[in-house]
C-alpha cells in the first residue's frame, strides 16, 4: 500500500523534473529578445487604441516609437504634448510639440434652416444614403444626419442633437483621434486648433454651390460673397468654390469676419460676448454647446 | 414546359397597366437637360459652349474613352448654358441646357421612315456607326454597345441574343416596340448578326408578351436564322447572366461575361436604336418610356427626347396625383426613386413609375428569423442575409469571400424578406466598399 504511493510520489516527481528541464531549455532556444523600452512608452501611452496616431494599436505605436530614429513627425493625438514629452524623456528622441486640435462640425444646417424636401427610408446610415442619393434637403453637401461619427467615436465625445439632427462634439472628451473624419462621407468634420479656452472660429458650411442656390437650400449656408475675405486682415480666409475657409495657421481669432457674415454661417466659440459697441450685434447660431471651461 | 433559369428568382405582380398604349410621341419641350454622363464608364466631354446653335442630332459631348460614348443634341436650338443638374444619381451632375427652336422644323417633324432592308455596311463600318452615333444599352444599365461589338479575334462567339424579355413589373416600353417596331428590330438583329458574324440569334422574350412572341414567330419565318423563344414569367430573367442560362444553358462564370460562354447579349430597344444609327442615320437622341402608376389619370408610353424633364412627362399623364410617396425612374425592382421631377431623362430612362403611399412604404426592420428565404430567391446563389450581416460589421474581405460582388442588385432578397430587412441597401454598401478595397491593392 505505501509502496504504491511512493511510486506515484517519485513517478510524478521525474516527470516534473524532466517537464521543467524540457520548459528550461526551450525558454533558452527560442528566447525572443523584446526591447524593455517597447513595455515602458506603451504604460506612458493612453491605451486607447484608437489607431488615431496611424498605428493599429497603442503597442503597435510604442514599437514604432522605439524602432524608429526620427519621432518627430509621430504624434499621439489622444495624449497630446504631455504623453509625448514623457516618451520623449523615455526614449531620449526629440518629439515635435503640436497644438491640440478639436473636430469641429462645419455645417450649421439643422431642420430650421435647411427644409427637407424628401424623405429618406432606407438604414440609418451616413455612408449607405450617400451612395443612394444626396440627402433629404437640397444640400448636397452638408450633414445627413444618420449620426455614422457617433457611432464610431470610441470616446463617447460626441452625440446627435435631437433638435438639430446634427451632432455634436464635446470638446472636452474629444481626443482628435480622427475616426469620425474618416467616417463621414461628406468630409464636415474636420480638426482644428484648440487654442486656449477652446476658442474657434470657422465657416461652418461646406456648399460650393452658388450664393442663390446655396441660400434657397439652407439660409445659413456661406455664399462665397467674399466679405469675410475682404475684411480678414491676416489674409487667413480663401476663397475657393464659392466658399470660404478660415486657414488656422493664419487665423488670430480677431473675430472682425464673424459680424460682417451675411449669413451667419462664420461659427465662433466659446468668445465672451461681444461688447456693446456695435450698431447691431449679431447672434451667430453655435452648434456646439457651451461648455463649462476647464480651467475656468 | 417554358424556359427559365434555375436558380432563385421571384414573381411580383405585374402590374403592366400600359401594355395596350401605343407609344405616343411626346412634343419636343422647350427646353432639354442633357447629362454628360448617361452611360457607364468615362463621362463625355463637352464640346460646345454658350450661346452656340446646334442641329439636331449634332455632337455637343464626344466620347471620353473607349468605355464611353457621344451625345448628340436631341433638339435644334441654342445652347444656354452648361449648369449643374440633378439627375437620376441624386446629385448634381454637369448638363448641357439647350433650348429649342420653336422655327426649327426638324424638331417636330413625324418620323416614321419607310422599313430598309438592305445592309450595305461593312462589319466594321456597322460598329464604328454605332459607337459615333452614341448607342448604349437602353435596357438599363447604359453600357456602350460598340465595346460589346469590338470583339477579339480569339473569342469564340456562336450566338447572339436579344433580350425583350422585360421582366421587370409595370414597365412596357419594350414591350410595345416589339409590337410596333417588329420588322426594323428584324433587321437590326440582322445588321448585329452581319457585325459580329454570327449565324444564329434567338429572341427571348417573357411568356406574359405573347403578343409580341407570335409578332416575331409570324415574321421571322423566312429567317431561319433567328429564333424567338417564349420564357417562363420570372424576375430577374432580363439579367443577362440570368437569360443566357435560361435561353442556352450555359453558366456565365462569376466576374465574366457571356462572351466568355460564346454570346452577346443585346437590348430590343438597343436593337431598334442601331437600326435606326444605321439604315436611317439618326443617331440615339430619343428613346421609348413607359409613364405608369396605378393612380395615374392616364398611363401610357411615350416617344421620348433624350433631356425632357421628367415633370413634362407627369404632366402629360394627368400630373402628379394626390397621395402619392414616391416617383420611381426604372421599374419598381431595380429603379431609383427620384429626388426632384426636375431630373431629365436619360439613355438610360426605361419608365417613370408614380408610387403612392400605400405601396412606397418600407416596413420597420425587425431582427432576421433565419427563414432562408433570400437565400432561395437569390438568382445567384449568394447568402444575402450572411453578405448583409458582414457589411453591416465591416467585415469586407470575408464579404468578398463570399463572392459579394457577383450580386446583380436585382432585390429580389429586399422583396421577400419578411422582417423588411434593407438587404439589398447593406450588400450594395458592402459591394462599394469592397472595390474600393480591391482597387487599392492593385
Amino acid at each position: 500500500m505505501s509502496d504504491s504511493i511512493l511510486h506515484s510520489v517519485i513517478l510524478l516527481s521525474l516527470l516534473g523534473i524532466v517537464a521543467a528541464l524540457v520548459l528550461y531549455v526551450v525558454s533558452k532556444k527560442f528566447y525572443v529578445y523584446e526591447n524593455p523600452l517597447i513595455a515602458e512608452v506603451e504604460e506612458l501611452l493612453p491605451a486607447a487604441n484608437c489607431a488615431g496616431c496611424g498605428s493599429p494599436g497603442c503597442r503597435a505605436f510604442a514599437e514604432k516609437l522605439v524602432g524608429t530614429d526620427d519621432i518627430s513627425d509621430l504624434f499621439c493625438p489622444v495624449g497630446g504634448n504631455d504623453v509625448m514629452k514623457l516618451v520623449s524623456e523615455a526614449l531620449g528622441k526629440e518629439v515635435a510639440e503640436k497644438d491640440p486640435t478639436v473636430a469641429v462640425i462645419r455645417c450649421q444646417g439643422s431642420c430650421e434652416v435647411r427644409p427637407k424636401t424628401t424623405e429618406y427610408q432606407g438604414p440609418k446610415s451616413c455612408t449607405i444614403s450617400a451612395l443612394i442619393y444626396s440627402g433629404e434637403t437640397d444640400c448636397q453637401y452638408g450633414c445627413l444626419g444618420d449620426g455614422d461619427c457617433v457611432a464610431v467615436c470610441q470616446f463617447d465625445a460626441m452625440y446627435m442633437d435631437e433638435a438639430t439632427g446634427l451632432p455634436v462634439v464635446i470638446t472636452d472628451k474629444c481626443t482628435s483621434c480622427g475616426m469620425c473624419v474618416d467616417a463621414c462621407p461628406r468630409d464636415i468634420i474636420e480638426m482644428r486648433p484648440k487654442h486656449k479656452r477652446d476658442l474657434k472660429i470657422f465657416v461652418g458650411c461646406l456648399n460650393e454651390e452658388k450664393g442663390g442656390i446655396a441660400k434657397k437650400a439652407c439660409s445659413v449656408a456661406c455664399i462665397g460673397c467674399s466679405k469675410c475675405f475682404d475684411i480678414c486682415p491676416k489674409d487667413a480666409i480663401v476663397m475657393e468654390n464659392n466658399l470660404a475657409y478660415i486657414d488656422p495657421e493664419y487665423c488670430t481669432l480677431c473675430r472682425k469676419c464673424v459680424p460682417v457674415c451675411p449669413t451667419d454661417s462664420i461659427i465662433e466659440t466659446n468668445f465672451p460676448p461681444r461688447k456693446e459697441k456695435k450698431v447691431e450685434p449679431k447672434v451667430t447660431a453655435k452648434v456646439e454647446p457651451v461648455k463649462p471651461q476647464p480651467n475656468a | 414546359m417554358l424556359k427559365t433559369f434555375p436558380k432563385g428568382g421571384v414573381h411580383p405582380p405585374e402590374n403592366k397597366l400600359t401594355s395596350t398604349k401605343t407609344i405616343k410621341r411626346l412634343p419636343a419641350p422647350k427646353v432639354v437637360y442633357v447629362p454628360i454622363s448617361q452611360h457607364i464608364g468615362i463621362p463625355a466631354e463637352i464640346i460646345v459652349d454658350r450661346k452656340d446653335k446646334v442641329e439636331i442630332g449634332q455632337v455637343i459631348a464626344r466620347s471620353g474613352g473607349f468605355v464611353s460614348s457621344n451625345i448628340h443634341a436631341p433638339v435644334a436650338g441654342t445652347v444656354t448654358k452648361l449648369d449643374m443638374i440633378i439627375d437620376t444619381s441624386g446629385y448634381k451632375k454637369q448638363c448641357i441646357v439647350i433650348r429649342t427652336d420653336a422655327k426649327n422644323e426638324s424638331n417636330f417633324e413625324e418620323i416614321d421612315f419607310p422599313l430598309k432592308k438592305e445592309i450595305t455596311l461593312q462589319p466594321e463600318e456597322i460598329v464604328q456607326r454605332i459607337s459615333d452615333f452614341g448607342i448604349v444599352g437602353l435596357g438599363g444599365a447604359t453600357f456602350p454597345s460598340h465595346v460589346k461589338l469590338n470583339i477579339k479575334e480569339d473569342r469564340k462567339l456562336d450566338c447572339l441574343i436579344i433580350n425583350g424579355v422585360e421582366c421587370e413589373p409595370y414597365l412596357t416600353a419594350d414591350h410595345r416596340l416589339m409590337l410596333e417596331k417588329t420588322k426594323e428590330i428584324l433587321v437590326g438583329i440582322q445588321i448585329l448578326m452581319h457585325a459580329l458574324r454570327v449565324d444564329r440569334a434567338i429572341i427571348g422574350i417573357e411568356n406574359n408578351k405573347k403578343d409580341a412572341i407570335e409578332a416575331f414567330k409570324t415574321l421571322s419565318v423566312q429567317e431561319p436564322r433567328i429564333q424567338v423563344a417564349a420564357l417562363k414569367v420570372k424576375y430577374p430573367q432580363g439579367g443577362e447572366k440570368q437569360l443566357v442560362r435560361a435561353l442556352l444553358n450555359r453558366e456565365v462564370p462569376k466576374n465574366g461575361l457571356p462572351l466568355d460562354v460564346g454570346v452577346v447579349v443585346h437590348n430590343v430597344g438597343t436593337v431598334y436604336a442601331i437600326y435606326q444609327a444605321i439604315q436611317h442615320n439618326r443617331p440615339l437622341m430619343e428613346r421609348v418610356v413607359t409613364v405608369t402608376g396605378k393612380k395615374l389619370e392616364k398611363p401610357s408610353n411615350f416617344w421620348v427626347k433624350i433631356g425632357t424633364p421628367i415633370k413634362d412627362l407627369v404632366e402629360e399623364v394627368g400630373g402628379i396625383p394626390e397621395g402619392t410617396r414616391k416617383i420611381v425612374s426604372g421599374g419598381p425592382m431595380m429603379g431609383k426613386a427620384l429626388k426632384s421631377t426636375d431630373v431629365p431623362v436619360t439613355k438610360g430612362t426605361s419608365g417613370i413609375l408614380v408610387i403612392s403611399e400605400d405601396e412606397a412604404s418600407r416596413g420597420e426592420p425587425k431582427n432576421c428569423i433565419r427563414c432562408g428565404e433570400c437565400v432561395s430567391v437569390c438568382p445567384m446563389g449568394l447568402e444575402p442575409h450572411l453578405l448583409m450581416n458582414l457589411s453591416e460589421k465591416n467585415m469586407f474581405e470575408k464579404a468578398a469571400q463570399e463572392d459579394i460582388m457577383t450580386c446583380i442588385e436585382c432585390g429580389s432578397c429586399s422583396y421577400v424578406c419578411p422582417s423588411h430587412r434593407p438587404l439589398l441597401d447593406y450588400i450594395r454598401f458592402g459591394k462599394n466598399i469592397t472595390k474600393e478595397l480591391q482597387s487599392k491593392k492593385v
